[in-house]
């Protein structure tokens, strides 16, 4: 195992971080803290508690995951994007690194940058609403899982996007919607039965089901059912960039 | 970029002598039945056998969409071979890539960088990425041989083109490769910063490191390599040392048109390479064409002076030379 070049290219992603600071790390921030406002204080306070919480800490979770999930796809999508759509991929390819090393190298940057968006994102949600958190690890655990995952999602997408345009659709087409919709803002309760049941094929609303169960013990399915489905849906990412190295698709003709 | 005149002597003695100890050294880049078909169905190598020996300068020469791009990109990992094999040192590219890759070094053709990113980090980075323990002290000693230790703290994007070149090469050069793969360093590259990427080169050289450099220059490859391969439409043409494919092609022939036409070269002319054309209308001698490397200046006017001894009268005279240029112009030609 070529660890020196996978820590190679994580301090070289990361550092691309620390250069675009502000669209890293503040621009996300400063989203979420105008959606506590407008949700958390604004609205939130004219809608009852949900299950015992209230509506602006009630989100939290959801609003985690929100983020989670978007700046995920968008690093590691942007991270193998990028270096193909200049060429200085050709020194990735040509060096002493595998497969699992080079995914290792990008999506553990942009997975390490997403949990300490996370994390962030917790502690500024912290000024503005109460929270508690009843189960840390879980909690955690389901932060890591799921920026691991949608940051492979995200690598998926840079390596099959040709454009910037190819790049911007999966995110805004697909990982939004299914996040709105995912029950980031409301419990699944709250829907009438027919699309309680349609919910249940939307991915997300597992994992955010599950995260807001570490935070308040309260969740719309079951935490194993959450668990279970992050760990198929990281299984099949994993399947897949297996699949694109196998074949060299888009990356090595 | 200092290049001493000692060190520019040793490179032009060596040819000769590097024949032979080159003959003896197993290659350090074996190739064979190499193909690539694209999903298109085209064709980009056909079957290619080359081997490229150790410590030589290795110039792949060939027209633009000839192969050369492929040949090297399949050789260092960037693209896969549809058929065929590699070896690197005894090291095959694909079951073996960490062994194989580990000794090359690849300066591609586009001036690709990470244009935010400074000179030292982008080489620092580099060196990581094949598995090398940073230090410092090698990095310096790369920038400076390039030139590029006032630039090391400069981001890519404030280089010029010729700086960017240089600092791939430094990139290429980071993990202490053993093997030097230089895709059309020159092009787009102005006269000074050419001779000075030569220089570089020989140096390299020097110290053991194999290149192999593409090239659609003919004069690049005259003035550095040791051997000389040529390659069009997928296939390799010819490969052949150069100072032979030199004496070869470097032959001049004197044309001498008679006042009468001869039937047989008369005796006292026996000793000179002397042939008979159009019907004994023309004598053509045929000699090297570098006076200095394989024959004296002196043997034109010994030559004329016995012809007009031998009482043979001539009324015009004219010289012809093949260039490697043409040759290959014609290799190229021919296979089209």
């Amino acid at each position: 195992m070529n660890l020196r070049a996978v820590g190679t290219i994580y301090h070289f992603e990361l550092a691309r971080a620390w250069r675009t600071l502000l669209q890293s790390l503040v621009s996300p921030v400063i989203s979420t803290s105008l959606y506590f406002v407008v949700f958390g204080a604004a609205i939130g306070s004219r809608i009852q508690e949900v299950e015992g919480v209230s509506y602006g800490a009630f989100i939290v979770p959801g609003l985690i995951m929100l983020m989670l999930l978007t700046q995920s796809v968008s690093n590691a999508s942007f991270g193998i994007f990028f270096p193909k759509f200049t060429g200085t991929i050709y020194e990735v390819l040509s060096a002493p690194v595998s497969y699992l090393e080079i995914v290792l190298g990008y999506v553990g940057a942009a997975a390490t940058k997403s949990l300490i968006l996370g994390l962030i994102i917790l502690v500024t949600a912290s000024f503005f609403v109460p929270l508690r958190i009843d189960h840390p690890f879980w909690m955690l655990l389901f932060l890591a899982l799921t920026a691991l995952t949608f940051s492979l999602l995200g690598f998926i997408i840079g390596i099959w996007a040709e454009g910037f345009e190819k790049l911007q659709l999966v995110p805004l087409l697909i990982i939004t919607p299914l996040t709105f919709l995912g029950g980031s803002f409301y419990s699944i309760d709250m829907l009438p039965p027919v699309w309680q049941t349609v919910t249940l094929f939307n991915p997300v609303v597992y994992l955010v089901s599950g995260f807001r169960w570490s935070f308040y013990g309260i969740s719309d399915v079951s935490v194993g059912a959450s668990l279970l489905m992050i760990l198929v849906f990281l299984s099949l990412c994993l399947a897949l960039v297996g699949w694109i190295f196998k074949t060299g698709y888009n990356i090595k003709p | 970029m200092s290049h001493d005149i000692a060190d520019a002597t040793a490179t032009d003695t060596r040819p000769a002598a590097r024949a032979h100890t080159l003959q003896a050294t197993p290659s350090v880049i074996a190739v064979q039945g190499l193909t690539k078909r694209y999903a298109s169905g085209f064709e980009a190598l056909k079957r290619i056998d080359l081997d490229i020996q150790r410590g030589e300068i290795f110039a792949l020469l060939g027209p633009n969409g000839a192969g050369k791009t492929t040949l090297i990109s399949i050789i260092c990992g960037l693209v896969n071979a549809s058929d065929g094999q590699v070896r690197v040192n005894g090291h095959d590219i694909v079951t073996d890539y960490r062994a194989a890759r580990e000794q090359i070094g690849l300066v591609p053709q586009e001036l690709t960088s990470d244009a935010f990113a400074t000179v030292w980090n982008t080489v620092s980075f580099s060196r990581g990425l094949f598995g090398k323990r940073a230090d410092s002290a090698h990095i310096e000693r790369v920038l400076r041989s390039l030139s590029l230790w006032d630039k090391r703290r400069n981001k890519m994007i404030t280089l010029s083109g010729g700086m960017k070149r240089r600092v791939l090469i430094a990139k290429a050069l980071a993990h202490e490769p053993q093997i030097l793969f230089l895709d059309e360093p020159t092009a787009g590259v102005d006269v000074e910063l050419r001779r000075d990427m030569w220089d570089v080169v020989r140096q390299l050289r020097d110290q053991g490191v194999t290149v192999i450099l593409t090239t659609h220059y003919i004069e690049e490859a005259e003035e550095m390599a040791d051997r000389i391969g040529v390659i069009n439409d997928g296939e390799i043409v010819l490969v052949e040392e150069k100072a032979a494919l030199m004496r070869q092609l470097g032959r001049k022939r004197l044309r001498l048109d008679l006042q009468t036409p001869l039937a047989a070269i008369p005796e006292t002319l026996a000793h000179y390479p002397l042939s008979l054309a159009d019907d004994g209308n023309v004598l053509v001698y045929t000699y090297a064409a570098s006076a200095n490397e394989y024959s004296t200046p002196a043997s034109i006017s010994a030559l004329l002076n016995d012809i007009e001894a031998a009482g043979v009268h001539f009324k015009d005279l004219h010289t012809e030379q093949s260039s490697l240029e043409e040759i290959f112009v014609n290799l190229v030609r021919k296979d089209a």
